[in-house]
């Protein structure tokens, strides 16, 4: 059971401003069903004092994602919209006495959903504005604008606080060197504009990687010594091969959903492949990929790792 | 209000029958049993007798077969460990997509670090295996198939002694993790082609830190413990005397009340799922409901979360749990319910009843009485519901 403070349980069970305001002026939606939670914010603003005079909410989530989007309401309620954009996601946690770290994210989520509510309500186009392949966690639909704003707002400094704060790499972990960059750029910016001591900030080369590297394995003292890995035994051809056979014995199983799925390159024990047709965009694609890389495995008999390539549109 | 406890997969309360039995074994029949003296003969004696009610509950046809372990984890790592040492030139495992962590994670950690090839075999939306891509997997080079008996979330059973003979005829072991199906279902290994099952004991009344590990009699074995000569030199370490008693009275009164589980357990855990599918829309039975354990009922509600809903229950004194992905502190729904495809929009929201025979029908009626208020409070939060359980209302996430 989560070590939930009073205030989140009282939040979440007898939460406030919750249902469909009518007649909103702004409505914000962020997260989706499929990612476990998603949070419809609609606020009613006066023209004249950009007073928020009501806001009301819909929550799909766990207690913290209700509770969270409850304590907004009661937050934003009477502030102009100037002074409510100013809530961070801390301030959300902190009204409610602190929240779990695993469960920070539900906190963000109310701070983006309030940002959507007020864009909507000024008219502004959102729409897909990102540019191509800023949208780094594709299992949770986490783009760089998100992750780089709860890096900044909450300084983060490592992976686990992003995935805790945004959800991001939380599902198939792809995308954890995409959420490094990120970290590693806003963080040496943070420290350069001197919010971020240059000892804390995230430093990518001591990462330590679960899989293991070519070549060095890691063993536990309890295995016996490891089996000679095939990998030596075959040529990049025999290895593109082996993976294309592979791939032709998944692809009826894709083109039944409207997708497919082509070999681009290989590097080492690094596939990269590309995702088509309905696979693009899908909140599966991640169970795709790791099923073309069980596959993949079983079919060649040592470990690898199989990595997405954009689409070119 | 007496509180409802419906989590018996997770664990069990010991019996009180089993804590008397222990007792004496901590404070006066301490010895080891391996000492020279009458201190550790009567100890001897009373491992024996445990031993022989082990054997009884799974009906294997030696006690020797038995070899006591910490737990189903332990006995689980064993049991492949073993084989991939003792079957030579095969270094393949076959498992399934929904077994328990115990078995998936260690297929990880073998692929991961001796490059182990380890084929796991998928389910339908029912949760039963896919026999055909079984059969496709198992070949000369399978040293062991590790398949559980019953599902710790659907209660789902697989046809073991189906999959045991299929592995036999490829020249493969076959192992099963039986931690959910012990106690709750009659087994009667020595009709069967299993070679090892494990077993845990506060699956079934006894205490945690107990389990054990069959190994039919002429099945190579190579223990994971090495040191002194206990359980025949198969695992080391002094014997948890106290757990081992424990897990024998266990089996001696899940034998006995082996019955009640088809009856009145069962009767009860079909009442539950009735009345609720019967009072909440929106909602459906998840796994195999024709072939499945007495006593889980696990129920996935749509667009609504489990973890949620667990709290309101909580609330009501009520424990069960969740396939959800914020219960456990992951990000994603249970592997299981991802396995059958279970539709997001209720993947989120599988709550899990699990009976056992302390319950009693009042425990139903609580259940009964708290749940449909619960689901409808949640469902008007929902930004997805529709009030009639139509497809989920229209939501346009932006990426602000």
């Amino acid at each position: 059971m989560w070590d939930y403070t009073d205030k989140v349980k009282d939040y979440f069970f007898n939460p406030k401003n919750s249902g469909v305001l009518e007649g909103a002026d702004g409505v914000g939606d962020v997260g989706a069903i499929s990612c476990g939670d998603a949070l419809r914010l609609m606020i009613k603003v006066d023209k004249d004092t950009q007073v928020i005079t009501e806001a009301k909410f819909q929550t799909f989530g766990c207690g913290s994602a209700i509770a969270s989007s409850s304590a907004l309401t009661e937050m934003i309620i009477g502030k102009t919209i100037e002074e409510a954009m100013t809530i961070t996601n801390q301030d959300i946690a902190d009204f409610l006495g602190g929240l779990p770290p695993e469960k920070m994210h539900c906190s963000v989520m109310g701070f983006e959903a309030l940002r959507a509510a007020v864009a909507n309500y000024k008219g502004e186009e959102w729409e897909d504005d990102h540019e191509e392949g800023a949208l780094i966690c594709k299992c949770f639909g986490v783009d760089e604008g998100m992750i780089e704003r709860a890096i900044r707002g909450n300084h983060l400094t490592s992976i686990e606080q992003v995935t805790h704060y945004t959800k991001a790499g939380g599902g198939c972990s792809t995308c954890a060197e995409s959420i490094e960059e990120v970290l590693a750029k806003t963080n040496a910016l943070m420290v350069e504009e001197g919010t971020l001591a240059a000892s804390e900030a995230f430093d990518p080369s001591k990462v330590v990687r679960s899989s293991a590297k070519p070549g060095q394995p890691k063993v536990s003292p309890l295995a016996p010594a490891p089996k000679p890995v095939a990998t030596a035994k075959l040529t990049t051809l025999q290895k593109i091969k082996l993976i294309e056979q592979a791939i032709e014995e998944i692809r009826p199983f894709l083109q039944a959903d409207g997708g497919d799925c082509q070999l681009v390159d290989v590097e080492g024990d690094v596939v990269y492949v590309q995702l088509t047709g309905s696979c693009v965009g899908c909140q599966m694609a991640s169970v795709t990929l790791n099923g073309v890389q069980e596959r993949l495995v079983e079919k060649l008999g040592f470990p690898m790792r199989v990595v997405p390539v954009k689409t070119n549109h | 209000m007496r509180p409802v406890y419906l989590d018996n997969n997770a664990t069990t309360r010991v019996d009180p029958e089993v804590v008397s039995a222990m007792l004496p074994f901590f404070t006066e029949q301490f010895g080891n049993a391996s000492s020279m003296h009458a201190f550790g003969a009567s100890v001897g004696d009373a491992l024996r007798d445990a031993r022989k009610q082990v054997q009884a509950l799974i009906g294997a046809e030696y006690d020797h077969e038995i070899i006591f372990t910490s737990g189903g984890t332990e006995s689980d790592n064993s049991a492949i460990l073993s084989a991939l040492d003792t079957q030579a030139g095969r270094d393949e495992v076959i498992t399934t997509v929904v077994e328990h962590p115990a078995i998936l994670s260690l297929c990880e950690h073998l692929t991961k670090t001796r490059g182990t090839v380890v084929h796991k075999i998928g389910v339908d939306s029912m949760g039963r295996l896919d026999l055909e891509a079984y059969r496709k997997a198992l070949g000369p080079k399978t040293a062991i198939v590790s398949i559980m008996w019953a599902n710790n979330e659907t209660g789902t059973l697989f046809p073991v002694d189906l999959l045991a003979e299929m592995a036999h005829e490829a020249g493969a072991l076959f192992h099963t993790d039986a931690v959910q199906a012990v106690g709750k279902i009659a087994i009667d290994l020595k009709s069967t082609e299993i070679d090892m099952l494990s077993l845990s004991g506060h699956k079934l009344h006894a205490p945690k830190g107990i389990g054990a590990l069959y190994v039919k009699k002429g099945v190579r074995f190579r223990p994971m413990l090495r040191g002194g000569h206990q359980e025949r030199g198969r695992r080391a370490g002094t014997e948890n005397v106290p757990g081992i008693i424990g897990l024998g009275k266990a089996a001696e009164l899940a034998l006995k009340h082996m019955g009640e589980e088809q009856t009145r357990v069962k009767e009860m855990r079909d009442r539950l799922e009735k009345g609720l599918l019967q009072q909440v829309g929106s909602c459906f039975v998840t796994g195999d409901p024709t072939n499945r354990l007495p006593n889980t009922a696990n129920i996935a509600f749509e667009y609504i979360e489990g973890e949620a809903i667990l709290m309101f229950l909580n609330k009501a004194g009520i424990a069960a749990s969740s396939g959800s992905a914020c219960t456990s502190g992951s990000l994603e729904p249970s592997h299981v319910m991802r396995a059958m495809n279970i539709p997001y929009t209720a993947a989120h929201g599988s709550i899990r009843f699990s009976f056992c025979r302390d319950n009693v029908e009042q425990d139903v009626d609580q259940v009964l009485e708290n749940m449909p208020q619960i689901i409808a409070k949640l469902r008007e939060l929902s930004p997805f519901w529709q009030g009639d359980g139509s497809a989920p209302a229209e939501f346009n996430p932006t990426f602000a």
